[in-house]
């Protein structure tokens, strides 16, 4: 008989207290938090590091600067405005298109440009972001998502969340909407998770509130052993974002589009822990095998060689014209 | 191993904790359990009020309260002069000071023990009242009633008993009218001495303390004695039931108020009542041990009896902490289940979960219809607060006139807790959806259930009040909480299918 708490620790199981006070507490310092709630920073630090994100066309201030909205949108027929500090995707309006004067929803909807004015306003008067403080609104470019996951997702945009610790990419899963969730790729909501294999960069079956899947519940498609495309530029993007926001332990979310690859959305101070049963298996060796070493090396290449030490052929492969991630390197983990 | 420095700081704090206690209880004796058999009550009373010039205050005491033997009475006066009078069966405090200024404050203190053998003694008969003059306007209704009445009792005390019964509760509309003419309990008292007076019954108004632990401003009570030619009879002048309410100490028998003060102005006295272990009244009065000091006993009877409660917080805020970081209970904000244990203690377990539950519920409705007009955080908040409180208004209305006086408490509520429950909780259903929601709001109502019956425990109180460094264990145990960072219970659930089905 083997007791609960032996089989979580040796599957690696880190839990919330251990996750918060071995790592958060220790790796994250709390000055550092405001560098990735507000995204326009967020934003700036990338450009300026040379991450790619979607280029931001804008950002209004104040109330004064609304008035410019429609010059500022003049040359942009699609484009996305959200708050700077918004949660839970409050307050963000995708823009697709123009019908005669007015603009396109993405749901199809018209909207006219003295609504769209008056979304502004209500961003910069504090309406979605949390604790109602004022705020900026930010117009970007819509991502144009790569329609590679529209045979294993439903609807809505499905992003992959890699899992940075110290620098060093130790863990990674896509998350991928589900009717329950509503378009939503968060796990809380429904979204089923399904981890990725650092090595090949494909997906290793998936979890859907908390229990292990293999199916999609919506599609019924397969969840393992998918490609996730430009992998090693990935893998790559999640390093790098160490460099803008040094937060030892950091999730990093990233979209794939069709034209620019692998975009960071939004990097989080605090994520979760259901990256470990998207996985398979727990990420406490791997934390522990990072935090034991007595320095990280500066260059993001040779932080993924950590955890990724056939990294260099794995990019080499995907960056080879039309070459196809050799199977054998999936190592697949199931229960 | 080597233990980090929380282990030993903790460590620490037991060691001098458990020294302190110990001293305590093997050389000054205080008791480590209360005395379930026998309880005193001390009951203080506060009289304050703005000196100007030569001073002069009258104050009524109880003298030979029925159903308690007095253990000791003493004053706090300070600079004043202190005198005793009787007068006609009421014993009076006469305090006396020249040329003071400024806010006064005068401490009674007195300490009783429920003395069960009844007072067989004859009680010293006032003589027949004359028949008073009533107001022409009540002259008939009263006329009926006394003749009424006096068909259908047998002795003075039934007769009392069936006066307050058809006066409360007759429907005649000349009966109605004197009932709206006496509209607070004591003026009903008073109406049913006038009415008695009728009959040549004698009877009095008497002014009480309902004794209850923990009381901090209590008032006293009015309630209704007819002489039957042996002895004062007790009837409760609502329901015409005989005899008085539990642990009721009778302090004034004559009329007139309690509290005069010639030269003085805004007057007030207030009565604060504690229930106490006898030896631990002993030591309190003695207090010539530096260590006995080192407890509540020492203070002022209502600042004890803030204490309890202010003691008891850290208890609850362990259990949070337990409750959360092990268990992993999941509650809105950190440690505002405690503070809705501690406004249990206001409406009893049971009304307070109903009246939590039906006020964040209609709250949340409420809320979520704010939500259209779009409000930013302030004063949505503030829009939320006043709903709270028109809707404990209405509660309160609404129970009152069901009858149901438990409903009444909901008033001291802490409505700005329930309203930032409110405003956390449509902000987790918004963003987490309505499950996430109903599940922390359940968690912690949980809590804090769990919070108050741990909080009431009459074991802690007692330890806690006598043995204060207690608390010292409690911050060991919270620290070396802080560094736990194994699974929590959730988290066994949470990630069952790593453990489940593989034995």
């Amino acid at each position: 008989m083997r007791w609960p708490w032996q089989q979580l620790r040796e599957a690696g199981i880190v839990g919330m207290n251990a996750r918060n006070g071995h790592y958060i507490a220790r790796y994250n310092e709390r000055r550092l938090y405001p560098l990735v709630d507000d995204k326009l920073q967020t934003k700036r630090l990338a450009v300026e590091a040379g991450i790619s994100v979607p280029e931001l066309y804008g950002t209004l201030y104040t109330e004064h600067d609304v008035r410019a909205l429609e010059s500022l949108l003049a040359p942009h027929p699609n484009f996305v405005i959200k708050p700077a500090h918004g949660a839970g995707g409050e307050g963000i309006v995708v823009v697709r298109g123009r019908q005669g004067q007015d603009y396109l929803r993405a749901s199809g909807a018209p909207i006219t440009l003295g609504a769209l004015s008056h979304h502004v306003s209500n961003i910069l008067s504090g309406m979605f972001s949390l604790g109602g403080l004022p705020d900026q609104a930010m117009i970007e470019y819509c991502v144009d998502f790569d329609p590679v996951f529209a045979p294993i997702t439903h609807h809505g945009v499905p992003d992959i969340r890699t899992l940075v610790f110290r620098g060093v990419p130790v863990c990674a899963m896509v998350r991928l909407p589900t009717r329950e969730s509503d378009g939503k790729a968060n796990l809380h909501q429904g979204a089923v998770g399904a981890g990725i294999d650092l090595h090949s960069g494909r997906t290793v079956g998936g979890v859907h509130h908390n229990y292990p899947v293999s199916h999609h519940p919506d599609t019924g498609a397969v969840l393992a052993d998918f490609p996730i495309p430009h992998w090693p530029r990935l893998l790559e993007l999640a390093a790098r974002c160490y460099e803008l926001a040094p937060l030892g332990y950091l999730g990093v979310d990233v979209v794939l589009d069709r034209r620019y690859g692998p975009l960071v959305l939004e990097l989080n101070a605090r994520p979760g822990l259901s990256i470990q049963l998207a996985n398979g298996r727990g990420i406490g060796p791997v934390l522990q095998r990072v935090a034991a070493l007595p320095q990280i090396p500066e260059d993001p290449l040779d932080r993924i060689r950590i955890t990724v030490p056939d990294f260099d052929a794995a990019r080499a492969a995907a960056e080879a014209p039309g070459a196809q991630v050799d199977a054998e390197l999936a190592r697949e983990f199931y229960f | 191993m080597r233990l980090p420095a929380v282990a030993w700081l903790a460590a620490a704090l037991c060691i001098v904790a458990a020294a302190m206690i110990y001293a305590k209880v093997a050389w000054v004796g205080l008791p480590l359990k209360p005395d379930a058999t026998s309880a005193v009550w001390t009951v203080e009373a506060r009289a304050s009020f703005y000196a100007q010039g030569n001073v002069k205050a009258r104050l009524a005491l109880p003298s030979n309260p029925p159903g308690f033997e007095v253990l000791d009475e003493d004053f706090v006066v300070r600079d004043f002069g202190l005198a005793e009078e009787l007068d006609g069966g009421q014993r009076y405090a006469l305090l006396s000071a020249r040329r003071v200024a400024g806010p006064q404050a005068l401490y009674y203190r007195l300490s009783v023990n429920p003395d069960d053998t009844p007072g067989s003694a004859r009680e010293a008969f006032p003589g027949y009242p004359k028949v008073p003059d009533y107001p022409e306007l009540f002259q008939p209704a009263i006329d009926t009633l006394l003749k009424d009445v006096r068909g259908r009792s047998a002795d003075i005390a039934s007769f009392a008993r069936q006066l307050i019964l058809r006066l409360n509760t007759s429907s005649d509309p000349a009966v109605q009218l004197l009932r709206d003419e006496a509209t607070t309990p004591e003026a009903r008292a008073r109406q049913v001495v006038d009415i008695l007076a009728g009959a040549r019954i004698p009877a009095r108004v008497v002014h009480g303390l309902e004794l209850r632990h923990g009381v901090l401003e209590g008032r006293l009570k009015p309630w209704l004695e007819v002489h039957n030619e042996q002895q004062w009879l007790a009837f409760n002048p609502e329901t015409g039931d005989m005899g008085r309410p539990e642990n009721f100490l009778v302090w004034q028998v004559r009329p007139g108020r309690l509290l005069t003060v010639e030269n003085g102005e805004s007057a007030d006295l207030r009565f604060s009542v504690r229930r106490a272990e006898p030896r631990a009244v002993d030591l309190a009065r003695q207090l010539d041990s530096p260590l006995a000091k080192l407890s509540l006993l020492g203070l002022p009877l209502h600042v004890q009896n803030v204490y309890t409660v202010l003691l008891m917080v850290p208890f609850g805020a362990l259990l949070v902490v337990l409750l959360r970081n092990v268990v992993g209970i999941r509650t809105f904000g950190t440690f505002m289940p405690v503070l809705i244990a501690l406004a249990f203690r206001e409406t009893e377990l049971l009304w307070g979960c109903v009246l939590f539950t039906g006020v964040v519920a209609v709250g949340l409705a409420l809320r979520f219809w704010l939500e259209h007009l779009k409000l930013l955080l302030v004063p949505r908040l503030a829009a939320v607060l006043v709903l709270v409180i028109l809707l404990m208004l209405l509660l309160s209305i609404a129970s009152h006139r069901m009858g149901f006086e438990r409903g009444l408490s909901v008033a001291l509520f802490p409505m700005v807790i329930l309203a930032m429950t409110i405003e956390r909780m449509s902000i987790v259903w918004e963003e987490h959806g309505p499950q996430d929601a109903i599940v922390q709001g359940l968690g912690s109502l949980a809590v804090a259930a769990t919070a108050f019956i741990v909080m009431s425990q009459p074991l802690l109180q007692h330890v806690v009040s006598l043995f204060p460094e207690v608390l010292l264990i409690l911050l060991a145990a919270t620290l070396l909480l802080g560094r736990y960072t194994g699974y929590r219970l959730s988290e066994y659930w949470r990630f069952r299918s790593v453990w489940m089905g593989k034995g």
